[in-house]
């Protein structure tokens, strides 16, 4: 047996070692590390709730908003207000902005160079794939740059900026958009709908969220001139819609009114409990403890301690094992492309990449009717005054998942903040019963080694990791 | 080719991430015109593990030359000054070294960020058991990771590109002044920040600058009017030029209706007061704008309050205009 390092693990978000234990030229068994600790939790302790808004954006780069969001959420929750409906619609367009953004960016930016590599120069696809995705020199990288910052043009109009907006508040949005303003907006729409149906997909998003099964798929994809029919030409040829099965059971909080909160499991959908959610540190470099909730979770740091291997815990969902992300949203609001590719393959590296076009498709004409659904002159915001003694939860859907906020508040200060974000679920490490988690799973039977296709990198990048967020 | 070497570290990426919304024109083309490349970039380059360690390795044992050192991220030096809370991945040595031993062969040594600067959020855990740190800062003293007397070999401390995230015009237009004709000493501020964009106030071209003369102030989210009076607004002593190079094409701060918390000053992490309140003595606040004495600044704000017109101050308290400004017929 020998093991192999792999790291730095460029083209995700924050940093990620991976540790292969390869045998015959396979994976037997791997671990995730998360190489850096950042202790959010305790700046947050001691601070007044509302600079929670302040501050935790500010984890994370690229779900920076989704953070947000959970924090307003929980602070709403505490001051038991209900934000008024255009506050709701201006609140989903920034956080769908994010959402949708952060896929492109993962597409283009960190999935696709992979397949620009030379170890797939023999490969019919090769030239024509490198040209387009080799990594800030493919032809894409202009035309994605493009689109992605005019489509953030979208925050400079809802929330001031993009990323840490102090928009997001527990009682609504603090922009309140004008009617001018409104119609830009949905010109900024009608721009980026056209990149991703003219560039991305290579048909109109009506059209591909049509499609409900794989053969229909590959059928869609076979000669179509896209960037995302080329990634399955290449995929299919590599068998991607077989590889990087994990736990095949998913967690999702639902999103937008628009994909139901729940557990996926053996075909079918669940409703979820909150409070079966807990997080272990067995191999965390963070004190031992039996698995607690989040509510009385703790993060108390031990740097030295023995058969720990990563400064992330690992959250189950009562006792077990699960995969979150834009794969389990679409599978647990029903949707059927997602549900045929799980249901004949399990979860994989091209059901992961389809899931999030299918998020696109649907999601982006759901922007276009929520500016049209704004009334101008109506109020974005309603006051939120907070007790000074509660707990509350927020749970909202990142672009790569579920995102959690516990709190608690004594005498009007934080007490308590945990956090569990998506990727902390995916790329968990074995928790007291032993149990791998999430992308430890996926990676098992992969090739691996000396002259192996680079597989392993597909599987990783498929889950889109954050790994800033990991370690809040 | 201008080549620049970029690390991350105790930090969230967004500094990267919104460098990539730059405009007009798509980065990578805007960059490489300028003739500036990325030599590697943690978030953006083709090499992973061995081969991005080989690139690393090259630089920090003067094999491959390079010219700018751009790190993104606080140094954090724990538990105990091992650096172990950030070794780099598939290496195992502490960041802290790395940034040490490249800074040692770079040019010249960007920090690119808030946290970078001066430490920022990551700093602010109490007792800051990361023992996080900015490269040449501790907030607002000299010193840091690299210490007070750091001079890289093109003779300048480090260049903090501060901000929480950093505006994107501002790290592009620093890299390219530089291609262009170098920096030196002059083209920074007190605390190291580029003057093309520390040498303005976030105040200057603020849109509410109507309400701010006439002290017309929002007294709750959403509001039209200033937010300096009551919801904390820092835009009258926070150095940047959020609203003259508006931020994702028409934003800022103020434009998104939220308060500057003044993210590109060293401390802005630890205010000392709610960071959407304004802290007051007897009723006026206590941070008065830069460069106006307090005895002016009280005499103005009251008789600016006493002319204030009808329309300024009831558009001030909602969030949408209920008095629009008047049209005069001519001869009237």
């Amino acid at each position: 047996m020998k093991r192999i390092q792999l790291g730095p693990f460029n083209r995700v978000e924050g940093d990620l070692e991976v540790s292969l234990d390869v045998e015959a030229g396979q994976v037997a068994a791997a671990r995730v590390n998360s190489p850096l600790f950042r202790g959010f939790e305790q700046v947050l302790v001691g601070r007044l709730p509302e600079d929670a808004l302040a501050i935790v954006p500010r984890i994370c780069g690229i779900c920076s908003v989704a953070q947000s969001a959970a924090a307003a959420a929980a602070l709403a929750d505490l001051a038991g207000v209900t934000p008024p409906p255009n506050g709701v619609l201006a609140r989903q367009l920034i956080q769908a902005t994010e959402n949708l953004a952060d896929h492109l960016t993962h597409f283009y930016l960190f999935f696709m160079p992979d397949f620009a590599r030379p170890a797939y120069a023999d490969r019919f696809w090769h030239a024509e794939l490198a040209g387009r995705f080799t990594a800030t020199r493919g032809t894409a990288a202009r035309e994605v740059l493009q689109a992605r910052a005019r489509f953030f043009n979208l925050t400079g109009f809802l929330a001031g900026r993009w990323p840490h907006t102090l928009a997001l508040q527990a009682g609504g949005s603090t922009k309140a958009l004008t009617g001018a303003e409104r119609i830009r907006v949905l010109a900024l729409l009608r721009e980026f709908r056209a990149f991703v149906e003219g560039t991305l997909l290579g048909d109109r998003l009506e059209a591909f969220a049509d499609i409900v099964s794989w053969p229909a798929l590959q059928e869609w994809a076979a000669g179509r001139q896209a960037d995302f029919p080329r990634f399955l030409m290449a995929a299919g040829d590599l068998g991607l819609e077989r590889t990087g099965r994990a736990t095949d059971r998913f967690i999702s909080y639902g999103a937008y009114g628009l994909f139901a909160a729940g557990l996926w499991q053996a075909g079918g959908s669940v409703a979820l409990d909150a409070g079966q959610v807990t997080e272990d540190t067995r191999h965390a470099w963070l004190a031992d403890a039996a698995p607690l909730p989040p509510a009385l979770g703790e993060t108390v740091v031990v740097a030295d301690k023995a058969d720990a291997y990563t400064w992330c815990k690992a959250p189950r969902y009562a006792g077990s094992v699960v995969e979150t992300g834009a794969l389990a949203r679409q599978l647990v609001a029903g949707q059927p492309l997602a549900g045929d590719l799980v249901g004949r393959f399990g979860a994989s590296v091209t059901a992961r990449v389809v899931a999030r076009m299918s998020e696109m498709a649907r999601v982006l004409p759901e922007m276009e009717n929520w500016v049209r659904a704004i009334v101008p002159g109506e109020p974005f915001c309603l006051p939120a005054p907070m007790p000074d003694v509660g707990q509350a939860v927020g749970l909202v859907e990142a672009a790569r998942g579920s995102l959690g906020h516990w709190l608690s508040i004594k005498r009007g200060r934080i007490e308590r903040y945990q956090i569990i974000a998506p990727t902390t679920w995916n790329f968990s490490p074995r928790d007291s019963e032993g149990q791998p988690g999430p992308l430890e799973q996926a990676l098992v039977g992969l090739p691996a080694g000396d002259d192996a296709l680079p597989t392993v990198q597909h599987v990783v990048r498929s889950f889109d990791p954050c790994m800033v967020c990991t370690v809040h | 080719m201008l080549k620049v070497l970029w690390l991350q570290s105790g930090g969230c990426g967004g500094c990267t991430q919104s460098m990539l919304c730059a405009e007009p024109r798509p980065l990578f083309d805007e960059l490489r015109d300028a003739g500036i490349e990325f030599l590697w970039h943690p978030a953006l380059a083709q090499e992973s593990g061995e081969e991005a360690l080989n690139i690393l390795s090259a630089c920090a044992d003067g094999r491959q030359a390079f010219d700018v050192l751009c790190v993104e991220g606080a140094m954090l030096r724990g538990p105990n000054g091992s650096g172990k809370f950030h070794l780099m991945a598939g290496d195992g040595r502490p960041l802290t070294d790395w940034v040490d031993r490249l800074a040692a062969q770079a040019r010249w040594v960007f920090a690119i960020g808030s946290c970078t600067a001066y430490g920022g959020l990551s700093a602010s855990t109490p007792g800051n058991p990361l023992e996080a740190c900015g490269l040449q800062y501790d907030g607002d003293t000299p010193g840091g990771l690299l210490g007070a007397d750091f001079r890289s070999a093109g003779g300048l401390p480090v260049v903090n590109i501060a901000g929480c995230p950093t505006h994107p015009g501002w790290i592009v237009d620093t890299l390219e002044k530089l291609a262009l004709e170098g920096l030196v000493a002059g083209d920074l501020d007190e605390v190291g920040r580029p003057l093309l964009y520390a040498d303005q106030l976030v105040h200057h071209g603020c849109a509410r600058n109507e309400y701010y003369e006439f002290k017309a102030s929002a007294e709750k989210h959403s509001d039209l009017g200033c937010l300096m009076e009551n919801l904390g607004c820092k835009g009258t002593q926070a150095h940047a030029d959020c609203n003259l190079r508006p931020w994702n094409g028409s934003g800022s701060c103020l434009k998104g209706g939220f308060a500057c918390i003044a993210c590109t000053e060293p401390g802005f992490e630890a205010p000392g007061h709610a960071f959407q309140e304004t802290p007051k003595l007897a009723g006026i606040p206590i941070g008065l704008p830069t460069d106006m004495p307090k005895a002016w600044f009280v005499a103005l704000a009251a008789l600016s309050k006493s002319a204030t017109p009808k329309r300024v101050r009831d558009n001030a308290v909602v969030d949408h205009t209920v008095i629009r400004p008047a049209v005069k017929k001519k001869g009237k």
